[in-house]
């Protein structure tokens, strides 16, 4: 025999990976990093813009925020849920065209205004179930999907009228705008909250309820890790990815609401673009576009972000307002860059 | 043990995919409270068995009892209902969650406000605790674990669900020798509970340290059930191989030496390694020559020719190629120095589905030319032509998507597609595995003739008597390193590097 | 078996061809338009011009820009991403050649036609290749790196004109969309130049073999030796390039950039150009001639609508049904409907026995 055996004699390997108690730490604040950027983020605007500008961290001021973001909020919410599986929804904007201006004309032609208010939130509801159908049954990708709905939103709200249609003056919807005083400060500066900011929060509480204490927020997070685990470990899947639409579409009927009270009419071109403003909120406030990891309070911080950027750049009076979308855009890449880094660490 | 009735028990069960029969006939019994391995070399159909267990796979034919009732499963969820927990390979748990979280996921402890965290955390402790991993925080995230103790965490899930059937499919196959151990520890404890436990792996020191019985799966049928204390290492190995021990002494006499006088070397490796892949090696290789590389699956050998393509990034050891240090850390790059390189995975790796024979032929070569210099119709005519004709392609259509031809021929086609670019050095991943006699026969007389052209070859296989036939040197590995060379000669068989397999790491008497 | 089946089966794939229901859509709409208008074909010529006049003359015009971003849009596809900055990047293209042809104010200059053209052209090609380094080097999703470039481009458009809807005036750059060749628009024929110089490119060389096979299988590209990133910033600073030509085409025409409205969401019209055209979104197969047909669908559908009095604000709700109908058509679940159905019709009489 010619055989050359050479066996190596030390058993050691270097192949162990074991423990790594001082990367733990390190990983799992970094999955918390970026929401708690956006918060830092936040706060830094508002003492930037009341050390520059003054009169930002006062009750009026931060009720305004709140007051004419309440709807972005509410899309927000839905986004995250959608986000948070790794899919995508173009179609709230056209869905608030849609049925704000089908609401306003249903009000004036005399319907019930409660039921109207019902009839609206239900019209998103029947958007998003046709997007998650045709995702979940027919294949087709979240992108063309909620595309197509998109369009067949913003298209039915232009057969419907293409000039803004007011709501009568006395119609019970605007209750849902009614300022209420909850201090009454000096002068003007009072904090007041509406129906609509109420019902956003409610919503934001509702969807941080459905993801962090239901089964079905569970394997929302499950499906955005990895849809294929989610499906071996025997979660309902495809029941989830058609529910996460529906929520989407629903929410942005609430959202329809919300708007069309504060402003008191609705027109065909109401929303465009908004499902971007949807998605860079929840971007901001550290929802991962791949899916798996993010927070609904984390997209509420996005949205009052991308909402605080406006009024200082209104206060500011320097910055040309057409630079709005360039920072926006800005923003947006060092919070995607941001999170790049974070997945590349976790690997 | 095993008195009673088998809790799963799949009678003469059948699975066919397009043109291939993966399960024929097959038997399988397994009872509570034992671990019974199932064996079997790639394309055995151990895994298509699992699924089939699992509800992945719908059988063709045949009976699946559990509990003594039969049972069609559908699903993943189904197979769960009926008391089956899979564990995977690659841990099919949710990184971006906690530990916790995922132990419980689905089965979460519900109150009047939803999810009871504290309540669902106590109980991922409970089933923790239950495996002896008291030592872990359910509030930690998953991503912060080791892959072993992942696995540990997974088969925590599975006892949730009051499994009464857990199936570890090669959960061994990336972890050292502690994380081994921990693991059979788990597994003893589960086992004393009465949990049935089908285990899968290719290393053979665990199958004899961990499993009470074996089934031997061979070309997708039943080669036979034993105890495992009664079938020695050889024996074991030659079931799977499918030879018995005389055929397999008498096997490779006929290989000729086909080169006796020392060549120049074309390439020295030196400690060439990757982490979690392989161990720090060297390798040398000659013109002209064919290197093979012997080994189980997960033994490393793979690995190693990954490394020599750029095909994965190593981590330690340069490489000195016709006298020159050279960079080969891309497959573009390893190219460029003509190496080239044809994956084990045929489907995932090698063939893009849906391009031609031609489009497929030519991929390489016009890789390496850049996209702004297309090669002209007749330069592609006469490179697909002449490789259709010399690895006899059938059909040699080129305009047929390549996804239509049987797996031999697809494999030709990439051998083309190697030979095309005029390498070197070609290294050969399993390029014999899973095709018809006939296209194996003429790969292998390929591999021959090119070697005597002058290219050097590295020569990957299951089959070892393939590896002793073609190859001048032998390079054997074993746990993710190498524990051998051998020139090879008449006196070397398949049983000699079965031998070095199996006897390596056992201290006391190594068999035959 | 008999002399029919060679012919049924010929139909079957021109039926199951991408172009086939595309062409048939077109057709289809020009009926409709027919129906509503006799005379709806008919093309004078116009001597005082030397133009050729009429609705399919309107059409052609319409088409060129789409046609530019979605050949575009549909190399970006098949490597398996997406550009959504082309709408944007066609704005600043406009806003940057009307700033200069304002300021150098030579209405009949062609050499300051040209540099307005070269300066497009420029500036488009680099945002392009922000996208590229975003995607190849960077490793952002497509989706949000060209979101991140469809934000800030509109911006930039709108700093570039400080906000403002800017005019020019010059000859030469109003000829590119509004002058005459052999009867037919400028426009149009530089469209189709284009549109065959890159198809040329593409399928000459072996651009279009590599993109999509990367687009298929970036795993077993990359073991083939493929460069990815090399094609990456090709496609994308492609895109970008025909991008700029499109917002040449779409600001020349009025010789006025509307920096709110110029190109505005056309990213999603040539994404639907082609996916109309048959390639997927998961990148792959990719078909010129498809999107070619899916941005001459898309015009067709524009002109039709306002030709029948709709508001073309209503327009989108019909692309909305031609993608479901695609979609529907592409779908696994009803081809495998369709399938069985004809499977069952034909296997009925066997089907009896173990039914």
């Amino acid at each position: 025999m010619t055989s050359t055996l050479q066996p190596r004699k030390d058993g050691s390997s270097n192949l162990a990976t074991g423990d790594r108690p001082v990367s733990q730490r390190f990983r799992f604040d970094l999955n918390t990093l970026p929401t708690i950027a956006a918060l830092v983020i936040f706060i830094g605007m508002i003492a930037y813009g009341e050390i520059a500008y003054g009169r930002i961290l006062q009750a009026n001021t931060i009720s305004n925020l709140l007051i004419n973001n309440a709807y972005l909020i509410v899309l927000a919410v839905g986004l995250t849920f959608v986000i948070l599986t790794g899919g995508i929804d173009l179609s709230v904007g056209a869905i608030i065209a849609f049925s704000s201006v089908s609401g306003v004309m249903l009000a004036n032609a005399g319907w019930d205004p409660y039921l109207v208010m019902v009839l609206m939130v239900l019209m998103g509801t029947a958007f998003g179930a046709v997007s998650g159908v045709l995702v979940q049954y027919f294949n087709v990708q979240p992108f063309i999907a909620t595309l197509a709905m998109m369009f067949l939103g913003r298209g039915l709200a232009s057969m419907l009228s293409t000039v803004p249609e007011r709501l009568s003056d006395e119609s019970p919807i605007r209750a849902l705008a009614t300022p209420i005083k909850i201090i009454d400060g000096e002068k003007v500066n009072d904090l007041v909250v509406t129906p609509g900011v109420m019902l956003a929060a409610l919503v934001v509480l509702g969807g941080f309820f459905v993801l962090h204490r239901t089964r079905l927020g569970r394997t929302v997070y499950a499906i955005g890790g990895s849809e294929q685990s989610a499906s071996l470990m025997g979660l309902p899947v495809p029941r989830t990815k058609l529910a996460i639409y529906i929520i989407s579409g629903t929410l942005a009927g609430v959202a329809g609401v919300i708007y069309t009270a504060r402003l008191g009419s609705a027109q065909n071109i109401t929303g465009i673009g908004w499902e971007l403003d949807a998605i860079a909120a929840t971007v901001i406030g550290g929802t991962l576009l791949t899916g798996g990891a993010g927070f609904v309070l984390g997209s509420v911080v996005g949205a009052l972000v991308l909402g605080l950027m406006n009024v200082l750049i209104t206060r500011d009076g320097g910055i040309r307002p057409e630079t709005t979308t360039i920072i926006t855009g800005g923003i947006l890449l060092v919070f995607v860059i941001l999170q790049r880094f974070v997945i590349r660490q976790q690997r | 043990m095993a008195t009673s009735l088998p809790i799963v028990e799949m009678k003469d069960i059948s699975i066919s995919f397009p043109g291939v029969k993966a399960l024929d006939g097959v038997d399988f019994r397994l009872y509570q409270g034992e671990v019974h391995t199932l064996m079997g070399e790639n394309g055995a159909g151990k895994s298509t068995l699992i699924k089939a267990l699992t509800g992945v796979y719908k059988i063709d034919s045949g009976q699946i009892l559990i509990s003594g009732e039969e049972r069609r499963l559908t699903g993943t969820a189904d197979a769960q209902a009926a008391g089956i927990a899979t564990v995977y390979q690659e841990v099919n748990l949710c990184a971006n969650l906690t530990i916790g979280e995922n132990v419980m996921l689905g089965h979460e402890v519900r109150g009047p406000f939803g999810i009871n965290w504290r309540a669902t955390y106590r109980a991922a402790t409970e089933a923790l605790k239950g495996l002896g991993l008291d030592h872990l925080d359910p509030r930690q995230p998953l991503s912060s674990l080791s892959l072993a103790v992942q696995q540990l965490v997974a088969i925590s899930r599975a006892m949730v669900t009051k499994s009464k059937v857990l199936i570890l499919d090669e959960p061994t196959s990336s972890l050292d020798a502690n994380e081994v151990e921990n693991l059979f520890t788990v597994m003893r404890r589960l086992r004393d509970q009465g949990v049935a436990i089908l285990f899968v792996s290719h290393f053979l020191d665990q199958v004899y340290a961990i499993s009470d019985r074996l089934t031997v799966l061979r070309n997708g049928k039943y080669e036979g059930e034993y105890l495992t204390r009664e079938l020695d290492r050889t024996a074991l190995i030659s079931k799977m191989i499918g030879k018995d021990f005389a055929t397999l002494k008498s096997l490779g006499r006929e290989r000729q030496e086909h080169h006796g006088e020392p060549r120049e070397p074309l390439l020295t490796a030196t400690d060439l390694g990757r982490k979690g892949s392989i161990e720090p090696t060297d390798v040398e290789l000659r013109r002209g020559e064919v290197l093979g590389f012997a080994g189980l699956l997960g033994s490393g050998r793979t690995e190693l020719a990954r490394l020599l393509y750029g095909a994965d990034k190593p981590d330690s050891g340069t490489v000195v190629l016709r006298g020159k240090k050279t960079d080969l850390s891309t497959p573009a790059a390893a190219l460029a120095n003509r190496i080239a390189f044809s994956s084990e995975n045929r489907r995932d790796e090698g063939i893009i589905r849906d391009l031609s024979v031609r489009e497929n032929l030519i991929l390489a070569v016009q890789a390496k030319r850049g996209w702004f210099r297309p090669l002209g119709k007749k330069e592609q005519d006469e490179i697909v032509g002449k490789y259709l004709k010399e690895l006899n392609v059938r059909p040699a259509d080129p305009e047929r998507a390549i996804r239509n031809l049987s797996g031999g021929n697809q494999q030709k086609v990439l051998l083309g597609r190697w030979l095309a670019t005029k390498p070197d050095l070609l290294i050969l991943d399993e390029p014999t595995r899973g095709i018809d006699v006939g296209a194996k026969a003429e790969i292998q007389a390929t591999v021959a003739a090119l070697a005597e052209e002058g290219v050097s070859i590295v020569f990957i296989s299951s089959e070892l008597e393939e590896v002793v036939r073609l190859s001048d040197r032998i390079l054997v590995l074993k746990d993710h390193r190498k524990i051998a060379e051998l020139d090879n000669g008449p006196e070397i068989t398949a049983e000699t590097i079965v031998a070095v397999i199996a006897e390596e790491g056992v201290t006391e008497e190594g068999a035959a | 078996m008999t002399g029919t089946k060679p012919v049924q089966a010929r139909l079957l794939e021109l039926v199951r061809n991408q172009y086939f229901w595309g062409i048939v859509a077109i057709a289809l709409l020009l009926a409709i338009n027919v129906a509503a208008d006799p005379t709806y074909l008919s093309i004078r010529y116009n001597d005082a011009n030397g133009a050729l006049v009429g609705n399919l003359i309107d059409i052609l015009r319409a088409t060129a820009p789409i046609l530019m971003i979605a050949v575009g849009m549909c190399l970006v596809i098949a490597t398996g991403g997406i550009d959504l900055s082309v709408g944007s990047v066609m704005v600043v293209a406009g806003a940057v050649s009307m700033e200069y042809l304002q300021n150098v104010g030579a209405p009949d200059s062609v050499g300051a036609a040209l540099t307005a053209v070269a300066f497009a052209v420029g500036i488009s090609a680099l945002l392009g290749l922000v996208n590229a380094v975003l995607v190849a080097i960077v490793g952002l999703q497509p989706f949000i790196s060209t979101l991140v470039i469809m934000l800030a481009g509109r911006g930039l458009a709108k700093v570039i004109t400080e906000g403002q809807n800017t005019t020019a005036s010059n000859d030469g750059f109003r000829w590119i969309a509004n002058g005459y060749v052999l009867g037919l628009p400028v426009v149009f024929i530089i469209a189709v130049v284009i549109v065959l110089l890159v198809a040329w490119i593409v399928r000459r060389t072996a651009l279009g073999l590599m993109i999509e096979s990367i687009g298929m299988d970036a795993k077993a590209s990359r073991l083939a030796g493929i460069n990815r990133r090399g094609l990456l910033f090709t496609v994308y600073i492609g895109s970008g390039i025909l991008a700029g030509v499109a917002g040449i085409f779409a600001t020349a025409s009025v010789m006025t950039v509307d920096v709110s409205r110029t190109g505005y969401q056309l990213e999603l019209d040539a994404i639907l150009a082609v996916v109309i055209g048959g390639t997927s979104l998961a990148g792959g197969r990719f078909a010129i001639g498809g999107a070619v047909i899916g941005a001459f669908l898309i015009a067709t559908l524009d002109k039709t609508v306002v030709f029948l009095g709709v508001s073309s604000s209503a327009t989108p709700a019909f692309k909305a049904i031609v993608i479901v109908v695609l979609c529907l058509l592409q779908s696994e679940r009803v081809r495998n409907l369709f399938r069985q159905r004809r499977a069952a019709k034909a296997s009925a009489p066997k089907e009896v026995v173990s039914a």
